[in-house]
Parts: structure tokens; sequence; C-alpha cells
């Protein structure tokens, strides 16, 4: 489309992780600089492709934007037709979780800082759902696994007022409360790589999130769903999903708890 | 490699076109769309139309609080709560309505709680509560802690518990349904609601929504400024919808600019924060707030304390290198706080400004945030043709509606308030409607007016950019029509956005394809924008006082001899006419009054 684009081959499928802040910022308030960073982002239009190709963009940036930033400047400037899901841009709707220098994120929480912009930036959907059109998934199979868990309190106690629970009780599932199904714990998940038929980690957090709730009746229901081929027994403790969570939950530590409930029962 | 979306949203197709009918047809899936679904849907056939998938919501996005009289820690009643709706809003609330979200307030967070929300608790296991601006007891005494809250995720929370609640009821949920049109048909001389168009972005194709009753509950618009805290999906589509029809909107000059936003960013910090002990200060620490409202300082409502940072700014006490915002400080309220109750907005700062709140203080400034007008509703979430007629069958809540409980600025925590005790109303009444009404019969080509809007934005042959109008709007509204504004000012952007509308029709869209084209969707969205903008400078420029949000440096007291009234605006002629006096005719519509007598509005 523009002339910054150009076909690239594929990666490796081994990107190694820039953690590390690479861009230093000056400490003094001086006006950041801006570089050029290059996107390489696997493209497909099932209308048009046949396969997905990976192409190059180069951009102007400053070190604190955000990934998504990019994204836009592109899509903006440069190829309207790039497809990919925003929304809140700040990391509370879920909507742009996506592969990047091989590693699953939201967008809009990615820095361009924390990444070695001597090299591509490698931006690709989601593993593990249908992919739709260039970084945008199916999301369908992702929420059927997190609707089968039964993801709503059940009580059947009607309560004049709130019903009651103490602040220790309360503090029990809250870091499994944060979840905004952005799906990367689940797409980072080798298991459910190979076997989409696998609940995946948001499901079970999501379960994690009323098994542990003390106003919630239906545990055992929850666990007896979990205890299938398919549910957490499956897990194998890689914590690809811990890493993926950019909110920050514990997620192997939930589905660590929901196995040792299965076999010992729920501690309130 | 792609497989087809599954399609269990085909309904019945003719001639390209895809029919359903359902009882209730909902349109929008954040907060006041989920709280009517799971009213409508035990009891009528319903299906819910969102653009996003339903947590995607912007419902989700809001942090500290809402609001109800629970007394859980501390001595409040709804009566106070009503004295602040109506004070908060410098008196261009409806009195009886602002009793009814404060009466109806209590149970709304109970309903919230029964539901599965969890809140924070107190250390008796109630409900927690905290401070929040221009919520006091005894009228205006001091800051009462009424906000019901969970961390800084309140609206996380409320988004997560209605959604989880929808699937609990199987809810019918169209995900990525654009929706386009209202269609209207005329029964016995009257305008009637027959159902909705939508367009499917996963397949392009368009959707037609037969319903007995429709409810809006699109959200707002503050993608037309450049600086807000808004999505960028929140882009006025539903409130752009009910204008093309030529149904009224109120109020549509009352624009919120939350003060805490991040300096350059707008992303919301929330005034839960202040809420919590945090302190506003200027460039040289000094606790400015002190200055401009002695009683309450830094929990004054956003109005005042977004005007007051502005004002620091301009008088130059600003920080930062270019002296062009100011500080909050959260460094005395300690690690602990920050982290239990305030841990989200602690993240915003480490992760987008690399400051770090315990220990640092926090560049804000105001950042666009709530429109307080929009589609006119009475109580009952009904959608009104003028000052009184309902169009029947038609509902409206949230951000989109208009009732008015927020008046001329809305409360801080009230805004999750409304989209509960009116999606709920809206919900109940859409089914009881929908109980006695008949299906009115779709025109024979409910869908030709959207299905022309796309040809034509597809095969456009023009050179103007999307992205580059969209930038000129929004740089426009920022200069022009944000904090302060005066006649020369909002001339200037009258104009401005007249040039940008003409601009527009000459957009090119890339993206030839039908599936996921959101070149396609963009351009559409920029409509809605353009449309809601000048509406909105034109209102400002009719309104020469200052009330709430509307602050008019060239008119800077408030005139409640001529002005106390909500705004009514009309499109009323072609709207490709490129002044827009040619096409929106002005009108009044009186302010419900009740026990408050209007009073000069200090805090």
């Amino acid at each position: 489309m523009t002339e910054a684009t150009k076909e690239t081959p594929a990666p490796n499928a081994e990107i190694e992780e820039e953690i590390e802040t690479v861009v230093e910022i000056d400490e003094a308030e001086e006006a950041p600089q801006s570089f050029t960073v290059t996107l390489n982002i696997r493209r497909y239009d099932p209308e048009v492709d046949d396969e997905p190709r990976w192409v190059d963009y180069d951009v102007e940036m400053y070190p604190t934007e955000r990934i998504l930033d990019a994204l836009h400047r592109i899509k903006w400037e440069q190829d309207p037709t790039l497809a990919f899901r925003r929304s809140c841009a700040h990391g509370i709707c879920g909507s742009d979780a996506m592969r990047i220098n091989g590693r699953n994120r939201l967008a809009c929480k990615a820095l361009v800082k924390d990444f070695d912009i001597s090299r591509p930036v490698y931006v690709e959907a989601i593993k593990g759902l249908p992919l739709e059109k260039d970084l945008i998934v199916d999301m369908e199979p992702f929420f059927d696994s997190y609707r089968e868990i039964q993801p709503f309190l059940q009580a059947s106690s009607k309560p004049e007022r709130e019903r009651h629970q103490t602040i220790e009780q309360r503090a029990r599932f809250d870091d499994t409360t944060k979840c905004i199904l952005c799906a990367a714990c689940t797409t980072s998940c080798p298991v459910f790589w190979t076997d989409g038929q696998y609940f995946g980690p948001a499901a079970i957090v999501n379960a994690h999130r009323f098994i542990f709730d003390s106003r919630d009746e239906a545990s055992q229901v929850r666990l007896d769903i979990l205890n299938d081929r398919e549910g957490v027994w499956r897990c194998r403790t890689t914590f690809n999903c811990t890493d993926a969570c950019p909110r920050g939950i514990e997620v192997t530590k939930a589905i660590a708890e929901v196995k040792q409930a299965m076999m010992r029962g729920v501690k309130l | 490699m792609a497989t087809l979306k599954k399609n269990s949203t085909a309904g019945e197709i003719r001639d390209g076109i895809h029919y359903h009918q359902h009882d209730v047809v909902i349109v929008g899936a954040g907060g006041a769309g989920m709280r009517a679904a799971i009213e409508a849907a035990p009891h009528a056939s319903t299906a819910v139309i969102t653009k996003l998938y339903p947590t995607r919501s912007h419902t989700g996005a809001a942090q500290g609080g809402m609001a109800a009289a629970l007394a859980n820690v501390e001595e409040d009643n709804n009566e106070w709560h009503t004295y602040d709706t109506v004070k908060g809003g410098d008196y261009l609330v409806d009195q009886d309505s602002a009793e009814i979200l404060t009466r109806e307030a209590i149970d709304a967070v109970l309903d919230l709680e029964n539901m599965g929300l969890p809140f924070n608790r107190t250390p008796e296991g109630k409900i927690d509560q905290r401070r929040f601006g221009g919520h006091t007891r005894e009228h205006g005494k001091a800051p009462v802690r009424r906000a019901c809250y969970a961390a800084d995720r309140t609206g996380h929370m409320i988004l997560q518990t209605l959604y989880q609640n929808c699937v609990k009821h199987g809810v019918n949920f169209f995900n990525e349904f654009y929706a386009l049109d209202l269609v209207m048909a005329e029964v016995d001389g009257k305008q009637r609601v027959a159902g909705v168009v939508a367009y499917d972005l996963a397949t392009g194709d368009i959707h037609v929504f037969q319903g007995k009753s429709v409810v809006f509950a699109t959200g707002g618009f503050g993608k037309i400024f450049k600086t807000t805290s808004n999505a960028h999906t929140l882009t006025g589509d539903g409130v752009g919808i009910i204008w093309r029809k030529g149904l009224p909107l109120e109020d549509m000059e009352f624009y919120q600019f939350h003060p805490t936003g991040l300096a350059g960013l707008g992303i919301l910090l929330t005034e839960g924060a202040r809420g919590e002990g945090a302190i506003l200060r200027n460039a040289s620490g000094e606790r400015f707030m002190e200055r401009y409202a002695p009683t309450i300082k830094d929990l004054a409502p956003r109005d005042i304390v977004a005007r007051s940072m502005v004002q620091e700014v301009l008088d130059g006490r600003g920080a930062g290198p270019n002296k062009d915002y100011v500080y909050l400080d959260c460094t005395h309220l300690g690690a602990e706080v920050l982290e239990e109750k305030l841990p989200d907005i602690t993240e915003f700062a480490r992760t987008y400004l690399g400051v770090d709140p315990v220990v640092e203080r926090v560049p804000v400034y105001p950042t666009a945030h709530y429109a307080m007008g929009g589609i006119p509703t009475n109580n009952d979430a009904e959608v009104l043709a003028d000052n009184e007629t309902v169009v029947p069958g038609l509902y409206a809540a949230g951000e989109c509606a208009c009732v008015s409980v927020h008046g001329a600025n809305r409360l801080g925590t009230n805004s999750l308030l409304d989209i509960n005790v009116f999606g709920k109303r809206a919900g109940v009444n859409a089914v009881e409607y929908s109980k006695t009404a008949d299906f009115v019969d779709l025109p024979s080509d409910s869908a030709g007016e959207v299905v022309g809007m796309l040809q034509q934005l597809r095969d456009g042959t023009g050179e103007e950019s999307v992205a580059q109008i969209r930038k000129e709007l929004q740089e426009a509204m920022d200069m022009n029509a944000q904090v302060f504004r005066t006649e020369e000012t909002l001339t200037r952007a009258t104009e401005i956005v007249a040039g940008l509308r003409d601009r527009y029709r000459n957009v090119k869209i890339h993206d030839r394809g039908k599936r996921f084209n959101t070149d396609l969707l963009e351009a559409v969205e920029l409509g809605f924008l353009l449309d809601l903008a000048e509406v909105l400078v034109l209102c400002a420029l009719n309104r020469k006082e200052s009330r709430g949000a509307h602050m008019r440096d060239d008119y800077p007291k408030r005139d409640d001899e001529n002005f106390m009234q909500h705004t009514m605006a009309y499109l009323s002629g072609d709207p490709h006419s490129s002044t827009a006096v040619d096409h929106i005719r002005l009108d009044w519509k009186p302010v419900r009054g009740g026990k408050y007598e209007p009073q000069e509005r200090k805090y």
C-alpha cells in the first residue's frame, strides 16, 4: 500500500523476549526524541490471501508510546486496511490481546521502550483460536469455555440487605476478580494450542472466582465440571498464563488451588 | 486456516438481508444495556445488539464507586443525596428524577451485591463506602461516605457481574453487530418503533431486527475530543442515530471534563483517590482547591475542580516543562492504601507515565469524560419526541440518555448509579410495553438507508482521510469547546466543524472488503462524531451563561432568569447544508423543579 511496506519472510518461531528497558529515558525534563520502529505484522485477509504473510511497517514513535499507538499510526497514516480490535486503550477492556515478539500482551499495555527497537517488533494474532483477519481471531470458543463453568453467583438465600462477607473472605478470591477475559492466558497455553477442547486458564480463573467466594453454593458443581479430562488436570504448570496475564493475576496459582480443592475440598 | 464465524445469528435471509424478530431489542451491552437485558430476557424474547463483546464496554473503565445512601459507615440518607445531585448539577436537574435516582440507589446496589458483585467490605462484613466529590452530609456541611466500591475497579466489577447474570439468563447477544439505523413507521398517524438495522462486522452483512420495543443504551461520544478518558469506540452512534431520525437531543452543551486525567494522555485517575485523601497541588506545591472550594476543597464537584485546575495553569502556576498540568499528590496515603484501594490507577501512573504515586506526585489535567446531555427521556426511560410526547416503544438509558438526573454537571458515582436505576427501568418498561403491543410492520425497504450509506462510503471516489478529519475535529474541540468557552472560540469551532463536515463527504475508504472492515467502521463512526460535535457547539453558543460544566468566559454568571431550562435541539432541515443554523432548530424545555430553590453554588 505504501512505500514503507514490504514483504518479509516469517521470523523464527522462537523470538527472544526483551523485557529490560532498552531505550533509556532521560531523567531531565527534556522533550523525548522520537525514533523509527519497524513493526512486522502477520497480515491475513481471507477474501484475498491464501496464507498469512508478514509485512514490515516503519513508524515514528516515542519511547513511552504503546504498541497500540504504533498500530493506529499504521492504520491511520499508512494502511487503513489493517484490522485489529481495541477499545479502552489502557488495559481494562481486554480487546487487544495479541502476540508481540512471541509473548501475549495487550497492545495498549506494551510500551515501545520495553522492546529492542534495533530489530523489528513482531506482531501477530493470539494463537489457538480461529484466525479471522489480520490480528482478529474468533473469540466464540473462548467464551464458550467461560460460559460452561457457570460464571455467576449461585446462592439460595434471599437476604433483605447485602449478604455479609468478611474482609478476609472477600480477599480470598480478589485476585481472580480482576480477569478481563482478554484471552491472553488461554492462548499462551501450550496445552490449549494442541487441544482446543481444554477449558484453558481463563475459564478456570473465573471458576476460581466463584469457588472461593463465601457467598456461593455451587463450588462442587464447578469442580465436577473441571474434573473432566479437558479440565484442570491438563494443566502442565508452564506458567505461560501467569506471565501473559496483563492484570497480574497469579493464574497458575489459581489453577493449583482449584486442583487442591478437588482433592481436599474448598477451604474458604 | 480461517473458519467462518458460527452463524447461530443468521436469522431469516431475504434479498441478502437477514431478518430477526424479538419482543425487545436492546442496542448496547454496557451497564445500562445489560441491566435492561437482565430484566427483559426472563420475560420476553430479547436480543442485545452490541458493537463490542459485552465485557469490552466502557462501563468497565469506571473506577471509584456507585453512590447510594446505605449509611453503612456513617449517617446518610437519600434526601441528602438528592440535594447534592441537584446542587451538583447546578439546578438544571429535574428534581423528581433525582429523587427516583437516589431512592432506588439503595436497591440498585443491593441488587448488584445479590447478583454477586464483590464490593469491598467493612469490618462487620457490610458493603464499604468511601467519599467522593460533591457528596455531602446535611446539605453541604462535610463530605460523606456514600460511594459503594470495589477497589478502583467498581465499573469492571459491575460490567462483569451484569455479564455473568446475562450468561445465567441466557441473554441472546449479537456480538460485534453495529447498529446503524432505527426503523420507525407510522401507525394511526403516530410514529412508532418497528426495529433496528445493524451491520455485522465479521461478515459485512446487514441485519434487520424487528422489535416491539427498542432500548438504546449506546453510551457516550467522548471521541469528539482529543484528550479524553473515553474508549476509541465511544463515538456516539446511538445518539447520532436518534438525531438523524429527527428526534431531539437535550442539553448537548453540557459535557463533563474529569479533573484527573493522566497529563497528556487523558487516562482516568479516579476521584476516589481524592476520596481517600489525595490532594491536588500546583507547581509550587500549594493545595489550590482551598482557595476555590474552602469547605470541601479537593472533593468539590468535577466542574469546579476541573475549572480550578485550568485556571491555575492559565495563571502560570502549572507544573512541568511546559507548565501545563498540576499534580495529584497521593504520597501521604501510604503504599498500603494505594495497593489495596487504588491499585489500578497506581499501575496506570507507573505504566504510562513512569511515575510511582507512592513516592511521586502524578501529573494530571482535565480529560473529556461524560455527556450530561443526550436522548431525552422521561422517568420511565421512554424517549421523547418533544418536550412531552413519548415515542411509543422506544427507550433509552445510561450515558446516551438525558433524564435529566445530572443537569449541568454530573456528580462522580452517579453514572454507575444511573445505568443501574434507569437501565432497569428501561428493561422493565420495554417488557411491559411488548406484552400489549403488536409488532409494527417493517417498511418495505427498511434497510435501504443503511445499505445506501455504506455503499456510498465504500464506493466514494474522494481523497479525504478519515483519520485526518477526525484528528482535526478532536483538536478543534479541545482548543475551542473545552473547559472554558467564549463566543469567539465556539464560533471558530462551528466554522471548523462545518468545513470538516463538507470534507467528510469526500472520504476515501481503502478497505473494500466485507470482513471486519474496520476502515469502513471508522468512517461511519466519524460521521456520527461530526454530527454530534456540530450540535454540541451550536447549543453551547446558544447558552449565554455559565452553569455547571458549561463555562462561558464572556458570560461568567449563571442566569436563571433566561437559562434555567433545558436546551432541546432538533434536526430541522437538510443535514448537508453547510451552516448549522440552517438545519438545526433550538428550543427549550422547562426544568422540573422541586423543594430545592436555586442558590449560589458554593462548596
